[in-house]
């Protein structure tokens, strides 16, 4: 008997490491462990023994049992580990094959533009003003201190609705300061963007309709000082620490003292190249105190308070940002450009 | 307006030797006088030096050119050929040796010509960038040189080949041979002649030993005019050759200082409230001030030696005063129209104009230096000997000097005689009382007009001039006395004419001084700043402001400054912009940031671009054309669109009523470049008109694509979604068979909360045909300020469901006309407490259902709040649900 233990043994432990499936373990499981596998065969025959002799068998034909179900649980591991490896190389893919095809959007690039900049202005607490663009002659010229008979009031450079040209397509943001200080409480400090209007042919670098943002300050106190420390704090912003600007006396009839504000050509350092057309520096924005006729206009009392304001093409930013070299790709809107930006 | 530099040494001592362009140009800039560019002249022109012809010899191998040897300061002589007749032994020439740079970027260096040595060029005018303004006597006249002559016809030649001196050409005119040529001044020359004659002519191509065509009886040598000749007949004997130089010039002076190539010329933009600016002297002005020189005006000096009185010769009346403060004039007798003299040539081609003769050259230079305009009358063309400044009358009009005949209007100033206009005041001059050879006196005027009347007469007569761009800006009336002083002192030294005795000069209302007070603390508080007021006085002296006390006394050129703002300005300009503190004062703080309307936008364009589609920026303004191209009824309000009256062209004529065809030029323009998908969005606004003549501007969110992929339900997931995401609530669907621009089957209107905002759908295919379209576009157009009105508030957190949910699946058979959405609505309806969602899952016709019928299915989610669902609470829902979609649609069970 025990030899017929130490052969069943032998026999099984020896083919369940070797089963080659686990439907042949299973099989296997059944052949030697099951209700008429062959310990219970062997089982079977200690009828025939003396008591003896009796629970070292039983003794044996537990461990027996164990072993069997270990080298079974064993082998069920390895095979499983097999098939798991298996599957995982049949499911390999090829990594360089083009992903599915995913839309995502664009933000046109003069607005990217924009919104960073307003994004800046906002962090310094201004606010967003929105305006009409169909406007009266009064806003966009008349109370901005640009008389009748100023150039830019011709029928040759502004769009004109009514024969006695009052009403107008802006042709600046400007006139959204007059909005502002007829609407809003004091202190004012907002940025309005928009579409503007003049009579330019389409070619690359103009265009009857294009984009300016206008900055508008209020409050008591408010100084050229003021204007030039948070101008200088936008170009930093937008064009990277360090940007060296100058500040350039000029003209414009809303704002006295006027001034433009450059900056120092980033790719020639301020030697003068093709970028900046040999100068040495890029006009940025034009800016100034807001003219003290300007705001008594508004209602509001220049003794007590002043102002500054600015006022930025937007086009020009956008197309220097991301070196476009034609306006009019700006409108054209081919997805081949915008899907670029 | 440009610069001279040399030109301005004469009332600044800053010469280019000590001040490069460099610290010129960002000195001027930064105190307010932009400079735009600087050229360097000398840079165009190099190593061109005058040349002495020492000796002329023919060219060996060529039967045209001549072989010169020429001093040009050095130890040897330099030879070079030339192809050019009219050089003599002893002419100076300009000779551009090798290696010389002629204007227009071209080099010269050393080569041979037909096999002998060339070690340069003669240089005529035009290869020296000049014209015969430029250099009068400059003008060359070619004799027919008979060995030059090539028959039209070889068979049947006009003038034999053979042909002796002394043989007849035709009537008088015969054949000679220069015996000798001898310079007889300046552009003349002495010939001898076989036969025998003697003569001056002008023709300067003539060499001893020429063949000439004399003619016996004016006793002159013919030119191409003189014999009827065409040029191809004498191919070599052109109106053409080297600048012979009639100047103070020894051989080896440098020819670029000679032609004022020594200079630098800059540019600047000048702001319109600075036409003080738009002359040397207001510029020199303006570089005193900055460099702290001095400024050098002269004072001119007339000595009027024609004596008489210019008050018995003639009388000024100004009518209309407002549009003429002030004329002033001077008369000048026995006038030679010549040409000007070099230095002064030479500097009005620095200023970028063009000498013509010493009259029009004085009144430019005198504009040039002054800032003056100026102009000269033949007064024996003045009727009645008086000058009328009054408005044109009812059916006048005058031929400018251009040429061109003019209707006058009652609006605009003229310089009239007793019966007819004979200059547009400020703007040109009639040709009626031009300057012309033998004029003989001549009345200058220098007036002031008003600045606005000059611009519209000029706007209207579509003629902007020199000078009505300067007087537009509003000129200085105390410069008119001395620019007519300056330009009579000028016809002095030129010589050319005699000046008379006194001046007219009408104002005719006092002219008024302009003072501001001086109050350095708003000033300060204005700049952010603590100039002492010591500074500021100094500042505003050195610009030319007088100061009495606390008066500033501004100058009269300085029209633009009146108040304490414009004072701060110019103490800020020379005090240096970029001198001045840059700082924080720190008022009250505002909070700023986006309003929810802002919000909300930008979060829409998040939403559009999550969806996959490209944002555009179109015009606002379109052509009326493109209502018919998108089929837009011709009775719909929205044609009648703001128009403009001076639109660039009828494309950008009116004002859009409505985005579609922005959206569907732009599909259009991707589709034709061959894209084979646009999917975009706009953000934009149209214009509606308002009773008192004004837009209102609602913005309209618009979506447009093509391409695989998307179809009428792409479309309406990216309109669900984008309406969903933004809270903007559930959108209803209702097909709109009526709009003409879209497909009638694929079209719906939506509606929000019951309001409508918007459209969607197929474009139709006319429309799409329309826009060179051949293929299915897809748009949206929604009113995004219906959108955001429509937006629920924050939303309230519902606790997630604690029991299990439970489903069903209904098929109904109905009308096949029924739309799926009303089916869904009634469901959503009647399902009674616990039906929570119904989504359309399979829709079927065909086979076993019968014909104008259709099976829908649709899969109910259940669930309740406080208890798990059981099999009775989903049958009494199906069966309420079946109920009545049976009432109400007649659908069954299938």
């Amino acid at each position: 008997m025990k030899e017929l233990m130490q052969k069943l043994r032998d026999a099984s432990l020896q083919a369940v490491s070797q089963a080659p499936s686990m439907e042949m373990l299973e099989e296997m499981r059944v052949k030697y462990l099951g209700k008429k596998g062959e310990l219970t065969a062997v089982l079977r025959q200690m009828g025939k023994l003396s008591a003896e002799e009796r629970p070292a068998m039983g003794q044996l034909a537990n461990q027996l049992r164990g072993d069997i179900e270990a080298a079974i649980e064993l082998r069920r591991a390895e095979l499983s580990a097999a098939l798991m490896e298996a599957k995982l190389e049949a499911e390999a893919v090829d990594v360089t094959m083009p992903a599915k095809e995913l839309r995502q959007g664009h933000k046109h690039p003069m607005y990217n533009v924009l919104d960073q900049i307003k994004d800046i202005f906002i962090g310094m607490g201004f606010e967003i003003q929105d305006g009409p663009e169909v406007e009266r002659a009064e806003y966009n010229f008349d109370k901005l201190n640009i008389d009748e008979g100023h150039p830019s009031r011709d029928w040759t450079d502004t769009f004109y609705f009514t024969e006695d040209s009052q009403i107008l397509l802006r042709t600046q943001t400007s006139g959204m300061q007059i909005h502002a200080m007829e609407t809003r409480e004091l202190p004012i400090r907002i940025v309005a963007p928009g579409r503007v209007y003049r009579k330019d042919e389409v070619d690359a670098t103009h265009s009857p309709m294009f984009h300016q943002i206008e900055g508008l300050v209020v409050d008591k106190g408010v100084t050229m000082a003021d204007l030039k420390a948070t101008l200088n704090l936008v170009v930093e912003q937008l064009y990277g620490k360090g940007t060296v600007t100058r500040f350039r006396p000029h003209h414009f009839p809303f704002t006295e003292p006027s001034c433009e504000l450059d900056i120092q050509c980033h790719k020639c350092g301020g030697k003068g190249c093709p970028t900046c057309k040999g100068q040495g520096w890029i006009e940025v924005l034009g800016a100034g105190m807001v003219h003290p006729k300007v705001l008594s206009g508004c209602g509001i009392d220049p003794d007590v308070y002043s102002g500054w304001a600015f006022g930025m093409g937007l086009e020009r930013l956008a197309m220097g940002e991301y070196k476009i070299t034609d306006l009019r790709l700006i409108f054209e809107n081919d997805e081949r450009f915008l899907q670029q930006f | 307006m440009v610069l001279s530099r040399k030109w301005l040494t004469e009332f600044v001592d800053l010469p280019l030797s000590e001040v490069g362009d460099r610290e010129f140009d960002e000195a001027m800039t930064v105190s307010g006088s932009k400079v735009e560019t600087t050229e360097d002249l000398s840079r165009s022109m190099k190593n061109v030096k005058v040349g002495r012809i020492l000796s002329i010899e023919r060219h060996p191998n060529s039967d045209h050119m001549l072989v010169l040897q020429l001093d040009v300061g050095e130890e040897e002589p330099v030879q070079i050929c030339t192809g050019a007749w009219n050089v003599h032994v002893g002419d100076l020439v300009p000779a551009a040796l090798h290696n010389a740079r002629l204007p227009g970027g071209v080099t010269i260096t050393k080569g041979k010509l037909r096999g002998v040595v060339s070690n340069g060029m003669l240089c005529s005018l035009k290869e020296l960038n000049m014209t015969e303004h430029d250099f009068p006597y400059g003008v060359i006249e070619a004799a027919a040189i008979l060995g030059d002559y090539k028959a039209i016809d070889p068979e049947k030649p006009s003038i034999r080949a053979d042909i002796q001196p002394g043989d007849r050409i035709y009537g008088k005119v015969v054949a000679a041979k220069v015996e000798s040529v001898e310079n007889a001044g300046v552009n003349l020359w002495k010939l001898r002649l076989n036969p025998e004659a003697e003569l001056i002519t002008r023709c300067q191509n003539l060499h001893e030993g020429d063949l000439v065509a004399y003619d016996t009886a004016k006793n002159s040598v013919c030119t191409l005019a003189d014999l009827h000749a065409e040029q191809r007949e004498f191919p070599h004997c052109i109106p053409d050759g080297i600048l012979i130089l009639h100047e103070d010039v020894k051989p080896g002076d440098d020819v670029a200082a000679l032609l004022g190539y020594d200079d630098h010329i800059v540019e600047f933009e000048i702001t319109p409230n600075r036409p003080d600016c738009l002359c040397m002297i207001g510029l020199a002005r303006e570089a005193a001030a900055t460099f702290h020189k001095e400024l050098k005006l002269h004072t001119p000096v007339v000595r009027a030696e024609a004596g008489g009185d210019i008050n018995e010769l003639t009388k000024i009346v100004i009518e209309d005063p407002e549009l003429c403060p002030r004329y002033t004039a001077r008369m000048v007798k026995n006038v030679k129209i010549e040409p000007s003299p070099a230095w002064l040539r030479e500097r009005i081609r620095a200023a970028g104009m063009r000498p013509i003769n010493n009259i029009v050259d004085i009144t430019n230079y005198v504009m040039l230096e002054y800032g003056q305009p100026m102009h000269a009358f033949d007064f024996s063309c003045v009727e009645g000997q008086e000058v009328h400044i009054r408005r044109a009358r009812e059916g006048e009009s005058i031929q400018t000097l251009d040429g061109t005949a003019r209707e006058l209007n009652t609006s605009m100033l003229c310089i009239c005689d007793v019966n007819k206009p004979i200059c547009v005041a400020g703007v040109m001059g009639g040709a009626n009382s031009e300057i012309v050879g033998d004029t003989a006196m001549v009345l200058f005027e220098s007036a002031n007009f008003n600045g606005p009347s000059v611009r519209r007469t000029a706007t209207s007569l579509g003629m902007r001039t020199d000078a009505s761009s300067r007087y537009e800006k509003g000129l200085d009336p105390q410069n008119t006395l001395k620019a007519v002083q300056r330009a009579c002192e000028l016809i002095e030294l030129l010589h050319c004419g005699e000046v008379v005795e006194g001046v007219i000069d009408v104002i005719p209302q006092p002219l008024k001084e302009t003072t501001v007070k001086l109050e350095s603390d708003k000033i300060n508080a204005l700049l952010g700043t603590d100039i002492d007021e010591g500074t500021m006085r100094e500042i505003l002296e050195r610009e030319g402001f007088t100061l009495e006390g606390d008066t500033i006394h501004v100058p009269s050129w300085r029209g633009d400054v009146s108040h304490y703002s414009d004072v701060a300005e110019e103490v800020a300009r020379f005090y240096g912009y970029n001198v001045l503190p840059t700082a924080f004062s720190g008022g009250i703080s505002t909070a700023g940031g986006y309003s929810p309307i802002q919000q909300y936008e930008r979060e829409l364009g998040t939403v559009c671009r999550g969806l996959g589609l490209d944002e555009i920026i179109t015009y606002s303004f379109i052509s009326p054309s493109y209502y018919d191209k998108i089929r837009m009824s011709a009775d719909d309000p929205r044609r009648d669109s703001l128009r403009i009256l001076n639109p660039l062209g009828e494309d950008t004529s009116i004002m859009r009523t409505t985005i579609l065809p922005s959206m569907l030029e732009i599909l259009s323009r991707n589709y034709k470049v061959r894209n084979k998908e646009a999917w975009l969005y706009e953000i934009g606004k149209i214009y509606l008109k308002r009773p008192d003549g004004m837009a209102d501007e609602p913005k309209i969110v618009s979506f447009g694509a093509y391409g695989e992929g998307v179809d009428f339900f792409t479309l309406k997931g990216w309109v669900e979604t984008l309406l969903g995401t933004l809270r903007a609530g559930e959108a209803r669907f209702v097909a709109d068979k009526t709009n003409p621009a879209y497909h009638p089957g694929r079209c719906a209107k939506v509606y929000l909360q019951g309001k409508e905002i918007g459209t969607l759908g197929q474009i139709h295919p006319e429309v799409a045909k329309n826009y060179g379209v051949d293929a299915e576009l897809y748009c949206a157009e929604l009113s995004f300020e219906t959108m955001f009105a429509c937006k629920s508030g924050t939303p309230v957190f519902k606790p997630l469901p604690r029991f299990p949910g439970t489903s069903r699946d209904i098929a109904v058979i109905c009308r096949a006309d029924i739309p799926v959405g009303e089916l869904r609505d009634c469901i959503l309806k009647n399902g009674g407490q616990y039906l929570v969602d119904c989504t359309l899952f399979d829709v079927y016709t065909g086979h076993h259902i019968a014909d104008g019928m259709k099976s829908a299915a649709f899969s109910l989610r259940m669930r309740a709040e406080d208890q798990t669902l059981t099999d009775e609470h989903a049958e009494e829902t199906v069966k309420a649900v079946l109920t009545a979609l049976e009432r109400q649609f007649g659908a069954v069970l299938r």
